[in-house]
């Protein structure tokens, strides 16, 4: 350490300090109002989406509906729009279809999806938490695709053959809801089982010490505290899960079916919205004919569906926030 | 969770019940007017006895060989500096280190002469028998009625009309009852601090413990809340044995009978409150009570 | 009045109404409890296992480094997953280069300079709403917004707009080679005669005896000859009749060639897909800039920097970790989306690499959807191929990402 008085070195760390030219105010100002302009800028982009989104469908909506009644569509049991002249628009089939799929896979996913939540937040030990982790990780980012080829490939068999062992008939045809019904639960158990972890351990730890020191065993606490306490984040969770399931298109383009009936047996072939798109869109309909337009109104109303659900799963988040501030 | 203790490695203090006699003639610390230094006659029995108990979280020894006796139906006090193993200890009279992955101890805690270090010992039945009120007051998001009914309805089936009985006698008890009577079904987390707290002694109190451990109970809370919590405490103990662990030396004072001062992980010295304060034993014990570090 | 020492026999006496339970009973139930638990666990692990498992057996015999360079074909044992595999690297590169800057300039305004009022608010609810809209939507977006552009610039065949790109007439000539004459639109019908220049493509013989067409162009005189004469067919000789009107029209496209509307090309495609990833890259990077403890920005702000000197030059720097991994996952997530794709109208008979932004495209899930629709078992044994393909890809894409986590988080610790 060089041992110079203390007063030479503050001449010279001054005069360092001196050397630097200044920065000019003005130029700063300047600078500083385009970032900002451009960031503001970015952030109005996200509501420009939002705004192209609900234009285009309402118009595309509205030319379909100079075609097709209103109540037709919103109260018709019927879907065949390629019958020709006996063709009927009620969206009711897709919707029924739609939801079909979604209550198979969330009949799945739900209950396993947190009893695997409580399992990793309360019971793994860390090494066993360090395997299933990623095994969770790995599963959430496989492509919806990659499901749909899963729920042709081995699904639908495996049903097939368990229909036949039980009922001693082929309840399952080679589409089915329930086939595609589960691949989906299968897709949205990370999610799921994720959100709901998260939700599970930001319960305060003492939570579970008074319950520990009234003399609870782990399912006690798990099960009487421990849930009930997460229990809003554990709904945000499954709301968003079944909005992804709602809104799934390759899996059950490939696995559920093309016909649109109102049933609510799983053994059935459904139509759901998202597979009558993309039957339409992959097909020949003309760009001007009515079952395209058809196509926009269809995802008008599953804009709509899933835009609510979004809606009540971020207000329920919102609340669970809340609770502990 | 590990714990601050400081990582000294001082060596183990013998632990006594009767000081060497140590003539200073002064008085120490002040005691308030209404302890009572005299102690009644009948010499009370031992709820819980410890013995050459040490104990780790994993490496680091919170405990050095700790043994004292916990007289029944009397408050006793653990004070201590910062990170002394009080807490510890006390921690370990309901096996609530268990939660504590890398918590262990090896020596002899028993209840009732039945040893509850044994892995053997259902740790269930000993949380019913011994209970415990926390630093941070714990009442979980459930409406009032719901707290204290949890316990109960943990260990035993109980009719409703006798859980509502249960629940207003322990309210009552725990000297809360006129202040939630009109509102046992909104949430408990609507309530203040201090009346959180009174509402964990309730809850405690609801399953019929031997014994309380309370773990700096107060401390959380404000000067008002204290003192009513203070008189609970005094009132509790003809039914319970209280263990309270304090940093607050003038509220063992005030509260306890027994007083237990530990320093690094070592019980230095236990005994009447009133002879803690007013003449203790050790040097270290000295500088602590009467202020000299803390 | 409280009076907290009532009988305390009576006391006692309330407790004991209750019937006990026996904690051996508890016990059980607990352990019981958690055996189910670790089952229903188990389920996770059984789904992913099968699944892999039987994508490797009915993939893994295909795989091979000719099944990368090829094309896709109606023949199932010389299809190949080239022109998917490049297709969907350059939309992913396009999406990427335009959803990052967005997203993170988005998530930059909302965390750092925001107020908390209704608008802001607003606007992260309709952040939130936009992560939850299914991708086929964002595919009817992209498909009036990017591939039509709402019909402002022409249909989709005929742009309005163009530059840089040369326009070609195709006839066939008498031996059935396809010829091209240059023209200065679509809308031209060139006037050919005896001598006019037309121009034939270069065709290699393959190692397998398959034909490869290059992208050479050898200029030829044509002949022009009378419908009733006979004459022997040769390259460059055309009958008068098939001269009347081209087959169609083609367009050769450097690589700064632009369109208007977009059409079915890969910007639109990268665009479209930039929407479906936004949101996600929007939250992701919030939650980045939300792990940079506060003291950082204190720290800089108490030295005299703007709020936006604190955001460039500490807080964002010290996110980037975060924020990179959460780009690269969003952009997994892009690379395996097929139904925005698809409802963009792309062809799914590809036979080329993209060159350049406005080249026609496909993505390895549009061409594993399509393998996996068909009814044949060599198709699905493709499709089964192309996910292995798929799922490589994607892993190397998330093994980059743990890489820069790892990397980049020591010198915050």
């Amino acid at each position: 350490m060089p041992t110079a008085s203390p007063q030479p070195e503050n001449q010279t760390l001054a005069e360092l300090c001196g050397r630097g030219r200044p920065r000019r105010v003005i130029l700063r100002l300047f600078q500083e109002g385009t970032v900002r302009g451009l960031l503001v800028g970015c952030a109005m982009f996200s509501i420009l989406i939002t705004t192209l989104i609900i234009g285009i469908l309402a118009y595309e909506t509205a030319r379909f509906l100079q075609e097709v009644s209103v109540v037709d569509f919103l109260t018709g049991l019927e879907w065949n729009p390629l019958l020709g002249a006996d063709r009927h628009f009620g969206i009711w089939p897709l919707i029924v279809g739609t939801l079909l799929v979604t209550l198979v896979a969330a009949v799945f996913a739900l209950p396993i999806g947190l009893v695997t939540a409580i399992f990793l937040s309360e019971y793994a030990p860390p090494w066993l938490r360090a395997i299933l982790k990623p095994i969770l990780e790995v599963l959430a980012g496989i492509p919806t695709v990659v499901y749909g080829f899963f729920a042709l490939i081995v699904i639908t068999p495996a049903l097939q053959g368990l229909g036949r062992l039980v009922t001693g008939e082929n309840t399952f045809g080679a589409y089915s809801a329930g086939a595609a019904g589960i691949a989906v639960g299968i897709m949205i158990l990370p999610i799921v089982t994720s959100l709901s972890e998260d939700a599970i351990r930001a319960v305060p730890k003492g939570l579970r010490d008074g319950a520990f020191a009234l003399g609870s065993t782990k399912f006690d606490t798990s099960v009487k505290v421990v849930v009930p306490a997460a229990l809003s984040g554990i709904m945000a969770s499954y709301l968003l899960a079944i909005t992804r399931a709602v809104g799934e298109t390759m899996i059950v383009a490939l696995a559920a079916g093309g016909l649109a009936q109102m049933t609510v047996l799983p053994w059935e072939q459904v139509q759901t919205m998202t597979a009558y798109m993309v039957q339409i869109f992959l097909g020949d309909a003309p760009a001007t004919g009515v079952e395209y337009k058809s196509s926009f109104a269809v995802a008008g109303v599953l804009f709509l569906m899933t835009f609510l659900l979004t809606f009540a799963g971020y207000r329920i988040l919102l609340r669970f926030r809340e609770e502990y501030e | 969770m590990s714990p601050t203790c400081p990582t000294g490695t001082r060596p183990p203090m013998p632990s006594t019940n009767a000081p060497e006699p140590r003539n200073r003639g002064t008085t120490v610390v002040a005691l308030p007017p209404h302890v009572n230094p005299i102690e009644p006659t009948n010499p009370p029995e031992v709820c819980i006895r410890c013995r050459s108990l040490n104990s780790w979280y994993g490496d680091l020894q919170a405990l050095h060989s700790v043994g004292l006796d916990i007289p029944k139906n009397r408050v006793s006090a653990f004070i201590g500096p910062s990170g002394c193993g009080k807490s510890t200890l006390l921690r370990w009279f309901n096996r609530m280190n268990d939660t504590i992955p890398s918590a262990r101890a090896e020596g002899e805690i028993t209840l009732d002469g039945r040893d509850l270090l044994d892995p053997r010992c259902d740790v269930v039945d000993l949380r019913r028998r011994v209970g415990m009120v926390f630093q941070k007051p714990n009442p979980f998001p459930k409406s009032i009625f719901d707290n204290v009914a949890f316990g109960p309805r943990l260990h035993r089936r109980y009719s409703r009309l006798d859980l509502e009985s249960l629940v207003e006698q322990s309210l009552r008890r725990a000297a809360i009852w006129d202040e939630v009577k009109d509102r046992l079904d909104q949430s408990a987390l609507g309530l203040s601090g201090g009346q959180q707290q009174r509402l964990c002694i309730a809850r405690a109190i609801a399953i019929g413990p031997e014994v309380l451990l309370m773990d700096e109970p107060c401390s959380a809370l404000d000067p008002r809340s204290t003192s009513a919590i203070e008189d609970l405490i005094r009132n509790l103990r003809d039914q319970y044995t209280i263990v309270i662990v304090t940093h607050n030396m003038q509220q063992a004072a005030r509260v306890s009978d027994r007083t237990a001062f530990f320093y690094n992980g070592a019980l230095i010295e236990s005994n009447e409150t009133d002879l803690i304060f007013t003449n203790p034993a050790h040097r270290e014990t000295e500088d602590y009570v009467s202020g000299r570090f803390g | 009045m409280n009076d907290a020492r009532p009988n305390s026999n009576h006391f006692q006496k309330l407790i004991d109404r209750g019937v006990p339970r026996t904690s051996a009973a508890r016990v059980r139930i607990d352990r019981a409890f958690s055996i189910i638990c670790l089952g229903i666990t188990l389920i996770a692990v059984l789904a992913l296992a099968l699944l892999l498992a039987s994508i490797l057996i009915e993939g893994f015999p295909g795989l091979s480094w000719s099944f990368i360079e090829r094309y896709a074909s109606r023949i199932p044992e010389q299809a190949g997953i080239k022109a998917p595999l490049f297709g969907s690297i350059w939309v992913a590169s396009i999406c990427a280069i335009v959803a990052l800057p967005v997203g993170v300039a988005t998530a930059v305004y909302l965390e750092e300079f925001a107020a908390k009022n209704r608008v802001t608010n607003f606007l992260r609810i309709n952040i939130s709403n936009l992560a939850g809209v299914p991708s086929i939507v964002y595919g009817i977006l992209g498909l009036t917004l990017f591939v039509r552009m709402f019909g402002l610039f022409g249909p989709i065949q005929n742009p309005a707009f163009e530059i840089g790109g040369e326009t070609f007439a195709i006839y066939y000539d008498s031996t059935g080679e396809p010829l091209r004459v240059p023209v200065t639109s679509r809308n031209e019908t060139p006037s050919l005669t005896t001598g006019s220049i037309g121009y034939i493509q270069d065709v290699l013989d393959g190692p397998d005896g398959e034909l490869i067409f290059t992208n050479n162009w050898t200029p030829i005189p044509l002949t022009i000859v009378n419908g009733d004469t006979k004459f022997t067919p040769a390259y460059g000789v055309i009958s008068a009749v098939d001269v009347v009107e081209p087959i169609d029209y083609e367009i050769q496209k450097p690589w700064y060639y632009v369109q208007f509307p977009f059409g079915q090309t890969v910007l639109a495609g990268g665009l479209t897909l930039m929407l479906v990833v936004l949101p996600v890259v929007i939250i992701s990077s919030q939650e980045a800039l939300r792990s940079v403890p506060r003291s950082l920005r204190a720290g800089s702000m108490a030295m005299g920097a703007t709020r936006l000197q604190t955001v460039f030059r500490v807080t964002l720097p010290a996110s980037i970790p975060m924020i990179m991994t959460g780009a690269i996952l969003a952009m997994s997530r892009a690379i395996g989306e097929a139904a925005p794709i698809l409802v963009l109208g792309v062809a799914l008979f590809i036979t080329d690499v993209p060159q350049s932004l406005m080249d026609a495209f496909t993505v390895l899930p549009m061409q594993i959807y399509n393998w996996t629709s068909r009814p044949q078992e060599e198709f699905r044994a493709l499709a089964a191929t192309g996910i292995i393909v798929l799922l490589v890809v994607l892993l190397a894409f998330n093994a980059i990402a743990v890489l820069i986590r790892q990397k980049f988080s020591r010198p915050l610790q």
